[in-house]
């Protein structure tokens, strides 16, 4: 009676295709999330570019353009961006109470937010290689088979930081707390790390910014995805940001356990 | 029929068995030693007032959370320790919408039964089939937003009934529809439990839903208030209709 292999397959399968019609309703969403980094690395990059002087460090060999520094960050924060949105949907679906057709599938739970995890990473994917695509235009460009090498990163990255918007899914009860999630969770997870600025300068600066930008899973979530644009191998960025996905999806399984019910708080008569 | 049963057995065969279940949010007690059971084939009203428990109910019977005391089965599988296969049992009509409005009847359909393992080409044949019971097959491409609220509703039903469970969950599902509307949905739950030998159970707070030939449960503060057939409910209280039973099993504590 146990369902089988197929059972499941169709289960993700479903659930892959629903975040794929909604992603391709959602137009707006999709710009949204291509403007942001674009704006970063048009203007921001273009004004930094005279003050800020990046060296020669790993991966790269030679010296490189502020610009070519920051579109792996740039990469990381479109993944961000859309790893608390999936958290965002999945408090709106809460409140809608889609989320509860999703649970009474008769797959276990953790399989379920796990599909739902590999679907909004899948769209985050896409995303990142539109991105890419115009960075290209504009002269930003990687190693050519540094954008294949990329691909399971960003799998690994998109997943991990979907699981720290699941973590967050569970605590936040409604919809408004979103401009929160901003404040304190993506923009210093964004500021205090690799993304905009290499670390080194950041120790110059201050110790104590540097070691939490060393315990950001999103600095090695950002370095991973530099090295494998590069066709290098980063087994710390590696290990961190696989262990981070490790305890945050633990967290996520836990806290919509049925028997801990994160969602029971919501009960009414 | 309703009545005070034992656990394990009690739901073999499509019923439904809850025994001793009780549920508190804080200090505050949802659901006090609620026991009852609702047999295979059987239509079984649950009605009680805004507050009384029944989405409480409704949430522990679907395992969005689960309850440190008591007991749920759902076609002979104990939802705490057998969830999947009791979970595939169940049908679920949540009081709340809950179709993707921007998606069409049909990818509603093909979405839900993905998520209960079912193939393509089954998702398909089963929907027009369930679709046409309730006469919505003309609207399978539609989106869901052009619907009125009473098509909506048979849709989430059809939609429930995907996986051909033998058990049928409905809460509150005539709210905010007009009175020919609900009079359909009623109708026609009726007719599956009868044509279809389903087990429905129906929670309400509106009397004129339940039918002289219903099972009955009246809830009221989490307590179950009264439960039988509906004969024996108006006897037991010595009511003369649902109406009068309801107020007599409810009033004298409601204070609101």
């Amino acid at each position: 009676m146990t369902p089988g292999a197929a059972t499941y397959a169709r289960c993700l399968w479903g659930i892959l295709w629903r975040e794929g019609l909604r992603f391709v309703q959602q137009r707006e969403r999709f710009v949204a999330a291509l403007v942001r980094p674009l704006v970063w690395l048009v203007v921001f990059a273009a004004g930094f570019r005279a003050a800020l002087g990046v060296s020669i460090i790993p991966p790269y060999e030679t010296y490189i353009t502020y610009e070519t520094y920051i579109v792996p960050g740039l990469v990381g924060m479109v993944q961000l961006f859309n790893g608390m949105q999936t958290s965002l949907s999945l408090v709106y679906d809460r409140e809608v109470g889609s989320m509860r057709v999703l649970l009474t599938s008769p797959l276990p739970r953790w399989f379920l937010l796990v599909s739902k995890l590999i679907g909004g990473c899948v769209v985050s994917v896409l995303q990142v290689y539109v991105f890419l695509l115009i960075a290209w235009l504009f002269g930003i460009q990687m190693e050519p088979l540094g954008y294949l090498a990329v691909l399971p990163v960003l799998l690994l990255t998109g997943i991990m930081l979907g699981a720290v918007g699941l973590v967050l899914s569970s605590t936040i009860r409604q919809l408004e707390n979103f401009a929160g999630v901003m404040n304190f969770v993506i923009f210093p997870m964004f500021f205090l790390s690799s993304a905009l600025y290499p670390l080194w300068k950041m120790q110059e600066s201050s110790l104590l910014l540097y070691r939490i930008c060393a315990w950001n899973p999103f600095t090695h979530a950002v370095e991973l995805i530099r090295f494998a644009l590069y066709l290098s191998w980063n087994g710390t960025a590696l290990a961190w940001t696989a262990g981070s996905l490790a305890v945050f999806l633990g967290i996520a399984i836990v806290a919509y356990d049925p028997r801990h019910g994160m969602i029971r708080r919501r009960g009414g008569g | 029929m309703a009545q005070r049963a034992g656990h394990d057995v009690a739901s073999v065969g499509g019923g439904i068995a809850v025994a001793g279940l009780s549920y508190r949010y804080g200090s505050k007690l949802a659901l006090d030693d609620v026991t009852f059971t609702v047999e295979h084939g059987h239509f079984c009203a649950l009605l009680g007032p805004n507050g009384a428990g029944k989405s409480t109910l409704f949430s522990l019977l679907t395992r969005l959370f689960t309850a440190p005391e008591g007991h749920l089965e759902i076609a002979g599988f104990d939802l705490s320790r057998k969830a999947g296969a009791a979970l595939a049992r169940l049908g679920v009509v949540f009081q709340q919408p809950t179709l993707d409005l921007d998606l069409t009847v049909r990818q509603n359909l093909r979405y839900f039964g993905a998520l209960h393992g079912l193939s393509a080409k089954t998702i398909e044949q089963r929907s027009r089939d369930g679709l046409a019971a309730f006469e919505m097959a003309h609207r399978v491409d539609e989106k869901v937003r052009q619907l009125n609220g009473g098509h909506r509703r048979r849709v989430e039903i059809a939609r429930a009934l995907l996986h051909e469970p033998p058990v049928l969950l409905l809460d509150e599902p005539t709210v905010g529809l007009d009175v020919p509307s609900r009079a359909a949905i009623v109708e026609r739950v009726h007719a599956l439990c009868r044509d279809r030998g389903l087990t429905v159970l129906w929670a309400t707070h509106l009397v004129d839903e339940v039918r002289p030939e219903d099972d009955l449960i009246v809830l009221h503060e989490g307590v179950i208030r009264g439960q039988g057939r509906v004969p024996e409910v108006l006897e037991s209280c010595g009511g003369a209709d649902v109406a009068d039973a309801f107020a007599r099993l409810t009033g004298g504590t409601a204070a609101a």
